[in-house]
């Protein structure tokens, strides 16, 4: 009786069941477009796990997402909603660009210079808005979502200047010299057959790992998280809330900006002009809430995203929408959203 | 003593038989009995975590008991919606209340059950019957009011007349002075009486022993969820209902050796702050606690002590004038540096700003001292010293559930969080322990415990300066009882000669006579 309750109680039962409810949602909409939703899911699983190199490709679609998703949750375990790793994201993916178009110097050095760039531009981005929030008392929604934009520009503007910009027409940069390539060695790309594998993954998960022991294990962690619950107690108890938020809106940023570095060094190559935002940073949230805000949790969310994103982009072949996947993605949040009131309704259930 | 039987088949109003309510293998109730009588106010008295809610909760058709029957007016009931409870005459009033702010009074009242004119609310209406319910039982509350615009007794007021306005006979109220001044608690045992002379019943949840003996006429009584025995109000004493609601003898006399006072560790000196509006309130304060010795200020609230001691807490900054800790100025430092110059403090709000919730009650013990060296090395937290320590302090201070170092400051009982505090601010073991309102909703069991603390503080040398609106705890705890008044000190007087009307007068702005 225990152990059924325990997993009534676990948070992974109504994850799953809001992933399955997300899945029956999709299915709906597919049959009234008229697809079968028995082919597309097919297709989704195969075009994903039928060859080894569309697995590599599933998790290098889930590298950057997986950073975004730990942005998120970190902020989360803190106290603020960042909807602004959308804008450190970008700054983070442009940082890493100039400084891999420009500098040239060896890749021992060339590397951890571009994702340091990325990084503090995350930060910067970040900590800023940090910074309005509590010295002028500015919402901090309101303010993430302004940079967001004003990355968004930014980056368009950047990439348009003559010494980066693609000669001979592209709306897009040159490509990041070959000593910024996070790439990892010719012969295991060869082997799995897929020319983009790179080392995105590993410091995602490393950075996962990371953000959990900063959360959980030290004093930095107990003070953002005491902010985060309950601010007021907080500075009773003499922790400097201010310096808090800051702080935590900083790492945040850090984690938004990474994410845009994998997704440049080790991806894309280069960055394009934007016709409308990527979404890293707003698929980050969904991440983050399909974890449920742990950073470990956010690898798997990640790679399960990540692998709905490229398995989602074969639709196409069968002729499904490949929107089907954001239905799905949108379906699973809401369904989380009020798996609360599952868990209430199963408990009672079980109470005398 | 003994059970008094009191039924009295034709003015029974709710009577409940054997209630039991297990939620899993916890027996919040078992085999509860209750009987109300038409017209009769009806205290129900236990401590904290006794059962007392979920046995109204099942009354209400908030829960549905496991076992045991109620019959309204003689007949048997099933009670399985708030609705149904409404319809039968039952009406509750929660300890926090439901009231929709920018609303005004009658609007509240009909809120859910409008009466319509065709198709629109007929307020005109409403109004004058809420009107006349607010005359019948002297009540004096303005239909018109807005919600955020009247006090916390008012509002209670709108509460108990929008039960009855839905045509309660049997009124449940939970804790219902639990954040009344002592004034509008006057005024509702008044309404209480109102209330019953019209025939109305009247079922008090309190843990409040002078409540009752003021306003009840039965009282049953219930331990660890069983039922103890129902008596007459007027053959027992406060001493007994204490003993019959713990289990035990209470003291009330609180046990101080004497003590000769030391040197001054906290000098105030012309103290001048502003409230949260900007208004002048705190208008040179001075005042002086030493070793030692416990002073207590008493006061109405909003003379100026919540802005003190959020001055003198670091979470305020005072405008001008001088805080003297041991013989240095440390007037508008922050938190940690006034903490850290020997200044604890247990605050008035538990859960603003003494706990947080979310936290287990082991991280809640350390929540200023994460940082030494027993508790973190090079900004790493040693969990298992942190958990050692909490067990510690849980076993200690008898918190409850025992075991209870992993769980959440917020699932434990009122009682048991101020126990968390305590534990945590006395284990400071700093110079001065400023205690506000220390005892605020608690029981006697835990009253009489945190007295216990506050004195051997005191005991050991420290200083306390003791905050309270209770005129009884400022009384019996203080060696000096200093009266603040529209921001300064109007007078002071040694703990032992203090009477209730001469503090009282200066505390209304009354000068000390000579």
């Amino acid at each position: 009786m225990d152990e059924k309750k325990s997993i009534l109680n676990s948070n992974a039962l109504y994850t799953f069941i809001a992933i399955l409810f997300g899945f029956l949602v999709g299915a709906l909409f597919l049959l009234v477009a008229g697809i079968s939703p028995a082919e597309a899911y097919m297709k989704l699983f195969t075009g994903v796990f039928s060859k080894p190199k569309f697995i590599a490709w599933a998790i290098i679609y889930a590298s950057p997402l997986i950073f975004t998703g730990l942005s998120v949750a970190f902020s989360f375990r803190t106290g603020v909603f960042n909807i602004g790793a959308e804008g450190q994201f970008v700054v983070g993916s442009l940082s890493a660009a100039v400084v891999g178009i420009l500098v040239d110097v060896p890749m021992i050095i060339h590397i951890p210079l571009c994702i340091l760039a990325a990084a503090a531009a995350g930060a910067l981005w970040g900590s800023v808005v940090g910074w309005l929030k509590v010295k002028k008392g500015i919402n901090e929604v309101l303010l993430f979502i302004m940079f967001n934009w004003i990355a968004f520009y930014l980056s368009n503007y950047v990439v348009n200047l003559s010494s980066i910009h693609k000669e001979g027409g592209g709306e897009a940069t040159k490509d990041i010299l070959a000593s910024a390539a996070i790439l990892l060695p010719e012969p295991v790309r060869k082997l799995t057959g897929c020319s983009n594998v790179n080392f995105g993954i590993f410091m995602a998960v490393a950075a996962a790992v990371l953000i959990w022991f900063l959360i959980n294990k030290t004093t930095l962690g107990y003070q953002l998280r005491a902010v985060g619950f309950n601010r007021n107690a907080a500075e009773y108890g003499g922790i400097n809330s201010n310096q808090a938020v800051m702080t935590a809106m900083a790492i945040s940023g850090c984690l938004a900006g990474l994410g845009g570095a994998v997704q440049v060094l080790g991806m894309s190559m280069r960055i394009s002009q934007f016709a409308t935002q990527e979404s890293f940073g707003f698929q980050g949230i969904t991440v983050a809430l399909i974890a449920g805000s742990n950073p470990i949790g956010c690898i798997f969310s990640g790679l399960f995203y990540g692998a709905m994103k490229y398995g989602g982009s074969k639709l196409s072949l069968i002729n499904a929408p490949s929107e089907v996947v954001d239905i799905i993605m949108g379906t699973i949040i809401l369904f989380i959203a009020v798996s609360h009131v599952f868990k209430k309704l199963a408990l009672k259930g079980k109470r005398g | 003593m003994g059970k008094t039987s009191h039924v009295d088949q034709k003015t029974v109003a709710i009577q409940m038989k054997d209630i039991v309510k297990k939620f899993g293998d916890f027996v919040a109730n078992d085999h509860i009995n209750l009987t109300v009588h038409k017209g009769e106010v009806h205290a129900i008295l236990g401590e904290n975590g006794a059962g007392k809610s979920t046995l109204m909760n099942v009354l209400y058709g908030l829960y549905r008991p496991t076992e045991g029957e109620i019959y309204v007016g003689g007949q048997p009931v099933h009670i399985d919606t708030p609705k149904k409870a409404i319809e039968l005459g039952i009406g509750m009033v929660h300890q926090h209340f439901m009231l929709v702010q920018p609303y005004t009074v009658t609007e509240n009242i009909i809120l859910g059950m409008e009466p319509v004119k065709g198709l629109k609310v007929d307020l005109d209406s409403a109004k004058e019957k809420v009107k006349e319910l607010s005359e019948r039982y002297n009540m004096q509350v303005d239909p018109d009011a807005k919600i955020e615009d009247i006090s916390v007794g008012m509002q209670q007021r709108a509460e108990i007349l929008k039960v009855l306005y839905r045509g309660a006979e049997i009124l449940i109220l939970d804790e219902p002075t639990a954040s009344l001044t002592p004034q509008e608690i006057e005024e509702l045992i008044e309404i209480i009486g109102h209330l019953t002379a019209d025939g109305k019943s009247v079922i008090l949840i309190t843990h409040k022993l002078k409540e009752i003996k003021a306003s009840a006429d039965y009282c049953t009584i219930i331990r660890q969820g069983k039922y103890i025995q129902t008596v007459k109000v007027e053959d027992v004493t406060e001493n007994d209902l204490a003993s019959m609601m713990v289990g035990r003898d209470v003291e009330f006399v609180v046990e101080k050796k004497d003590m000769k006072p030391g040197e001054v560790v906290l000098d105030i000196k012309n103290l001048h702050g502003k409230d949260y509006r900007g208004v002048e309130i705190l208008k040179g304060l001075n005042l002086n606690v030493r070793k030692g010795e416990i002073v207590g200020l008493a006061g109405v609230d909003g003379n100026g002590q919540t802005e003190l001691v959020e001055i003198l807490t670091g979470l305020r900054k005072g405008d001008s004038g001088e805080i003297y800790m041991n013989g240095e100025n440390v007037l508008n430092q922050t938190p940690r540096a006034l903490f850290d110059k020997g200044i604890s403090s247990i605050p008035a709000d538990r859960q603003k700003h003494g706990l947080v919730l979310d936290f287990s009650v082991a991280e809640n013990l350390i929540l200023q001292n994460f940082g030494e060296e027993k508790f973190s090395k090079k900004g790493i937290l040693d969990k298992k010293s942190i958990l050692d320590h909490a067990r510690d302090l849980v076993g200690k201070f008898d918190i409850r559930p025992s075991g209870s170092e992993g769980k959440p400051a917020g699932q434990l009982s009122g009682g048991n969080q101020q126990k968390v505090i305590i534990a945590r601010e006395v284990t400071n073991d700093k110079e001065l322990l400023i205690a506000v309102n220390p005892t605020r909703g608690l029981d006697v069991g835990a009253i009489e415990f945190v007295h216990k603390y506050i004195v051997e503080q005191r005991n050991k040398n420290r200083a306390v300066l003791l905050v309270s609106f209770e005129l009884d705890e400022i009384m019996s705890l203080s060696d000096r009882i200093e009266v603040i008044f529209d921001g300064t000190i109007s007078g002071s007087m040694a703990g032992k000669d203090a009477d209730e009307n001469t503090l009282g007068l200066m505390m209304a702005g009354g000068k000390q006579h000579g």
